[in-house]
């Protein structure tokens, strides 16, 4: 995994923990593969909306489909993934 | 404790008319309210449908008699509360034992959306007024010192089971001998803030809500105020007027599982209902209508429609979601929604769920589809569940 | 002949000061925001969602919190078995006001469930899991009268044993909670659950 990679998932857990108030923990605590809902880290559905802001304010990539959640918001890195996916696909077309 | 309360006048201003009669007739057309935005000023105007009261700020000025500087809720609550006064043939020399328990949850955010809109590019500007009236209390306030209802005023803010619990709130205090005239209901106009707060919950369809339906895609809001004047014994005889039904049964429970969400089983809403026949005395079989609170959200219709499997077992009543007619009213739907239960008992009618193709798999019942005539209908219960886990069930029969 | 409710414990938090039964527990300088959350480390108890919560649910549920510790009332009370009534004057301007500033610079859904007055009442329930009846009612002042007339009946009628209600208030730097626990018996404390106690307790200016 390229080191960009790293360093976007410890940028994105910065910015979960900060916008959802995660007070006790630490980007150290989050595993890259933790799943972050119900018995992973503990979030739930209206943290899950919140995200999708995240995802359009800091990165401009709107996430249209509430249903498409569950499989991107997996872990920390399945956001990356999608993060890294879809803003490649925004520099091919603009 | 034994004595009755009646419900002697109703009045209704909503997406599908203003007036009792209007919405009759729009109900019995199976004429939804629910289209493109007209009055509200909003980025989503042409995406997402929303059931608007078809009248201007002015021209809702005009027929209130308020000033159209004045909230859009204080304009549709004065209206309706007016309307259900002067159905029952009540008289201000009765407002010494009147109350006047309204709900709404919005208050005059327009009012102080417009403020902000010019304050935030310049301080000194925008007008106070606009923000005056923005507490919900103010709006209850505002109509009370219009109808000169000065006795008991209180404003119930619990979501969207606000005015159900106004309407339970003012027969409890009936059936305590505290007053024998209760005006009860609510109203909320629809707003920018509460479009784009729900448009960020991701539960607003952009097509015509569709409750109930296996391919439903979430709830439109919608606009209104509703009001019951419910009286005791002894104000139904100074009226000397043929009531309209009883309000027979009443509960309210708290889901304790989310702050919006209702819990998978819908043990809130299980409670809320179940607690209510008991209140009335009655048994699941003796309901005749249901009208359900129905949003159209994946949750909300789950979790409703598992509570009432689970309650009603195998005799399930006949049922009908009248969001989509409206839209979701917010702080006004459990008194619209009261009103239509209402007028289901005295007129002997169901109301269809509007748009239901393909009932939810989940369950062995499916609501109304078509309007029905000739009924015989003696008890109705009227669901309306809430953020917070509120969860309120009224009943009525016939008196 | 009913029992007759009562009084057993009342908690007042008023700007950097708390008190139980009018005695003084604790008090932080600082904003309103600093006094919650300095109070919650004080409680210390781990609740994480607490720090989500708009000012409002963390005045409401740190009273909650500090009228029921050491009380054991969850064994006492089945679910249901507890009703909470509250009220207030600004219902949820505080965080309405916040929320209206973020709807241009993309609305955030976390506030949005905040800005409705009863959701205290729905972060207390999940707290406690009560089930029982629940309301929440906007006056210009607290009506002792209203209150004692409306939570006495749901007791006399046998819906809920016992009653958190109150009063639980915020606008920005200005908030006050005054919350009774109402319950037939009560401790060593117990007053009589009345409109004159209520009014009486509210006025006086250690709750």
């Amino acid at each position: 995994m390229s080191l960009n990679m790293d360093k976007l998932m410890y940028k994105l857990k910065e910015q979960i923990i900060e916008r959802l108030h995660l007070k006790d923990l630490k980007p150290e605590n989050i595993g890259d593969d933790q799943p972050l809902f119900v018995e992973g880290i503990g979030l739930d559905s209206i943290d899950a909306l919140e995200l999708i802001v995240l995802l359009q304010q800091e990165y401009n990539i709107k996430l249209s489909n509430a249903e498409d959640g569950p499989r991107v918001f997996h872990s920390v890195r399945t956001i990356a993934d999608y993060i890294t996916a879809n803003s490649g696909a925004l520099k091919v077309t603009t | 404790m034994s004595s009755h309360t009646f419900v002697a006048g109703m009045g209704i201003v909503s997406a599908i008319g203003n007036g009792l009669l209007a919405n009759l007739q729009s109900l019995s057309n199976e004429k939804a309210g629910i289209g493109k935005m007209k009055f509200l000023q909003s980025i989503h105007s042409g995406e997402l449908p929303v059931g608007e009261v078809k009248f201007s700020n002015g021209e809702l000025a005009a027929i209130s008699g308020l000033s159209s500087q004045l909230p859009r809720t204080a304009l549709l609550s004065s209206i309706a509360a007016y309307e259900a006064l002067l159905d029952a043939g009540w008289d201000k020399s009765f407002s010494q034992r009147t109350g006047f328990i309204s709900a709404n949850t919005v208050g005059g955010m327009d009012k102080t959306e417009n403020f902000f809109k010019l304050f935030s590019k310049n301080s000194a500007a925008g007008k106070l007024a606009d923000v005056v009236n923005h507490e919900c209390g103010a709006v209850t306030e505002l109509v009370a010192g219009q109808l000169g209802i000065r006795h008991f005023v209180s404003t119930v803010s619990t979501a969207c089971s606000s005015s159900a619990n106004a309407i339970f709130t003012g027969a409890r205090m009936i059936r305590a001998g505290m007053i024998d005239y209760a005006l009860v209901g609510g109203a909320d106009a629809l707003t920018r803030f509460t479009l784009n707060g729900f448009n960020t919950l991701m539960i607003l369809d952009k097509e015509l809500c569709k409750p109930f339906d296996e391919n439903r895609h979430g709830l439109n809001l919608g606009e209104g105020a509703a009001y019951l004047l419910l009286v005791s014994e002894n104000g139904l005889n100074q009226l000397g007027k043929k009531p309209y039904a009883l309000v027979s049964g009443y509960a309210n429970a708290n889901d304790a599982f989310h702050q919006t969400a209702s819990s998978p089983e819908g043990t809130g809403s299980y409670l809320a209902m179940k607690n209510a026949l008991d209140n009335a005395g009655i048994q699941p079989g003796e309901i005749d209508y249901i009208n359900l609170h129905g949003t159209g959200t994946q949750n909300n219709d789950i979790a409703e429609g598992t509570a009432i499997q689970l309650l009603f077992d195998q005799s399930f009543p006949k049922m009908s979601s009248t969001k989509a007619y409206t839209g979701h009213t917010l702080g006004a739907s459990g008194a619209v929604e009261a009103v239509y239960s209402i007028l289901a008992i005295q007129q002997g009618i169901i109301f269809p769920n509007l748009r239901l193709q393909t009932p939810m798999k989940e369950f062995p019942f499916k609501p109304v589809s078509g309007f029905l005539r000739n009924q015989k209908i003696k008890s109705v219960m009227s669901n309306s569940f809430g953020f917070g886990g509120n969860c309120t069930s009224l009943i009525f029969s016939a008196a | 002949m009913q029992p007759v409710p009562n009084i057993s414990a009342y908690c007042l938090i008023s700007p950097n000061k708390i008190f139980l039964d009018g005695q003084i527990i604790f008090e932080h300088p600082g904003s309103a925001g600093i006094f919650l959350d300095k109070t919650y480390d004080h409680l210390d108890f781990p609740y994480p969602k607490f720090y989500k919560m708009d000012n409002l649910c963390k005045l409401g549920f740190l009273a909650v919190e500090i009228l029921l510790k050491g009380r054991s009332h969850e064994k006492k009370y089945s679910d249901s078995e507890t009703g909470l009534v509250l009220s207030n004057s600004h219902a949820s301007l505080d965080v309405d006001l916040k929320y209206s500033k973020t709807i241009h610079s993309g609305a955030s859904p976390a506030l949005f469930v905040y800005t409705l007055p009863n959701i205290v009442i729905g972060e207390i329930s999940i707290r406690h899991h009560f089930k029982g009846e629940n309301a929440f009612f906007v006056f210009k002042h607290f009506d002792g009268n209203f209150m004692a007339e409306y939570v006495s009946g749901l007791i006399e009628n046998k819906l809920i044993k016992s009653c958190i209600c109150g009063w639980v208030d915020i606008l920005k730097e200005d908030y006050r909670a005054i919350l009774f626990l109402v319950e037939t018996g009560g401790g060593e404390n117990k007053l009589p659950f009345n409109a004159d106690n209520l009014n009486k307790l509210n006025e006086s200016e250690h709750g």
